[in-house]
């Protein structure tokens, strides 16, 4: 069977990785290239970078990123962040990248989805969802979740999958930020919908957090980036960790 | 000098870093005199088996993939194009394996398509490109087809079904994973491959 997956992200803000905490204080926190190889050589997965830059021209640094990652490492990753339109995944995908993430443009026009996997293929294609319970219901938010939609999470996903997406990125607004797991329901509740693979974004704190995300929440990934970032979790002992719990993981 | 297919089917970027950071001579090339001459060819690809084959056969390819003398290593969708057909499109494909590319099919929704991550390789058979790697090898598939096993299969994978992971007839090498996404273990085999 295929492994469950540990997937990295790091967050991107012209041309270099910033670390935070809720998006608030970002840090300087080096050399992406750099980072991206110590995590490949530690065992990650698969990485994802995630473009926070604010103004389309520091969004341009991208490309000469994902080129030298591109070059560098020799495990498979994905770009999201401010993606809207074939023409840049194509550039994205050109300069080295395995996949591309969307997230608000999707919402903004749904068919973006399907246009980006006939291009380019549906394993390309992720569609990164950002929900928040309100009132007791899933709701989608976008633009880095500060603005909310009356999109249901689990119909949303189910029309971006018959739209081609590949896979689904899930950060729980709810969980993000707090350590305390990842927002288990949900994603059971989205195995059970899907017929394509979900990675769990939002909330890891500790290893055992993971092991119930593929166990309780049957994610087939699981994302983070701080607890990363600082050297909480080393990937190698969450590895041992989740293959001694009997996790389907590759060492 | 080692040929790589161009013919606009996704991944050759990748492809190419993988041989950059082996040192490995090779050329990006659409023409069939070169690839005809070249000591080895790749043909990589991803996406739709149906789009990929229509490439080839706009840009007169077939024809000499299939007369291939010297050592060929098909990549993914490349080693889907080996079929004689693929239930992607449909369409016809090179037919230097004598069987049919189909798409994973489950009942249930706990197995996803596309097949998506890192997976177990088992040898069926040796064979020069697995020197050296080991029974049981975790490397990188992204893919909703698949050919099931069959006489030419010399690695099998198990998603739900045993299939083949990587094939071989006479000078034909195909691999269903990515080995230039396939960390260590994937740059073993091309360096396998180039030494063949």
């Amino acid at each position: 069977m295929v492994a469950k997956r540990i997937i990295p992200c790091l967050d991107i803000k012209n041309g270099r990785t910033v670390k935070g905490i809720n998006f608030v204080e970002l840090k300087d926190a080096g050399d992406p290239v750099e980072l991206a190889q110590k995590y490949s050589n530690a065992g990650a997965d698969e990485l994802v970078f995630l473009d926070i830059s604010a103004t389309l021209e520091e969004r341009e640094t991208i490309y000469d990123l994902v080129k030298k990652v591109g070059e560098c490492i020799n495990i498979p990753f994905a770009v999201g962040g401010g993606i809207s339109e074939v023409n840049r995944v194509e550039k994205i995908l050109k300069n080295g990248a395995d996949k591309v993430s969307i997230n608000s443009a999707a919402v903004r026009d749904p068919l973006v989805v399907k246009r980006i996997s006939d291009a380019f293929g549906s394993q390309c294609t992720i569609v990164a969802v950002d929900g928040k319970q309100v009132n007791g219901k899933w709701l989608i938010h976008t633009h880095g979740g500060t603005r909310s939609t009356d999109l249901d999470l689990f119909e949303w996903v189910q029309k971006v999958q018959d739209l081609g997406a590949g896979e689904i990125l899930f950060t729980s607004m709810d969980n993000d930020g707090t350590k305390a797991g990842f927002a288990l329901e949900a994603l059971a509740y989205m195995d059970e919908l899907l017929s394509i693979p979900v990675i769990a974004s939002g909330g890891a704190g500790n290893m055992e957090h993971f092991h119930e995300a593929f166990n309780d929440g049957m994610a087939s990934a699981g994302l983070a980036a701080s607890i990363f970032h600082f050297g909480e979790i080393e990937i190698p002992d969450l590895k041992n960790y989740l293959i001694k719990k009997g996790n389907n993981i590759r060492p | 000098m080692i040929a790589i297919v161009d013919y606009n089917a996704g991944n050759t970027c990748s492809v190419i870093n993988a041989l950059n950071r082996l040192n490995i001579d090779h050329i990006l090339t659409a023409d069939p005199l070169d690839i005809e001459k070249a000591d080895k060819i790749i043909l990589p690809g991803v996406g739709h088996a149906k789009a990929a084959m229509d490439n080839l056969e706009k840009r007169n390819l077939t024809d000499v993939l299939k007369a291939a003398k010297q050592p060929f290593l098909g990549v993914c969708v490349g080693m889907q194009l080996m079929a004689s057909m693929s239930t992607e499109g449909p369409t016809q494909a090179l037919g230097i394996v004598d069987n049919i590319v189909q798409r994973f099919e489950f009942d249930s929704n706990a197995m996803k398509v596309p097949h998506m991550g890192w997976n177990r390789i088992h040898k069926t058979s040796d064979h020069p490109v697995f020197a050296g790697i080991n029974d049981g090898s975790f490397v990188y598939f992204v893919h909703s087809y698949y050919m099931p096993q069959n006489e030419h299969s010399i690695c099998t994978t198990n998603y739900g079904i045993s299939y083949s992971a990587a094939i071989c007839r006479d000078n034909f090498v195909g691999v269903q994973f990515h080995p230039e996404k396939s960390g260590p273990i994937g740059e073993r085999l091309l360096k396998n491959f180039v030494e063949l």
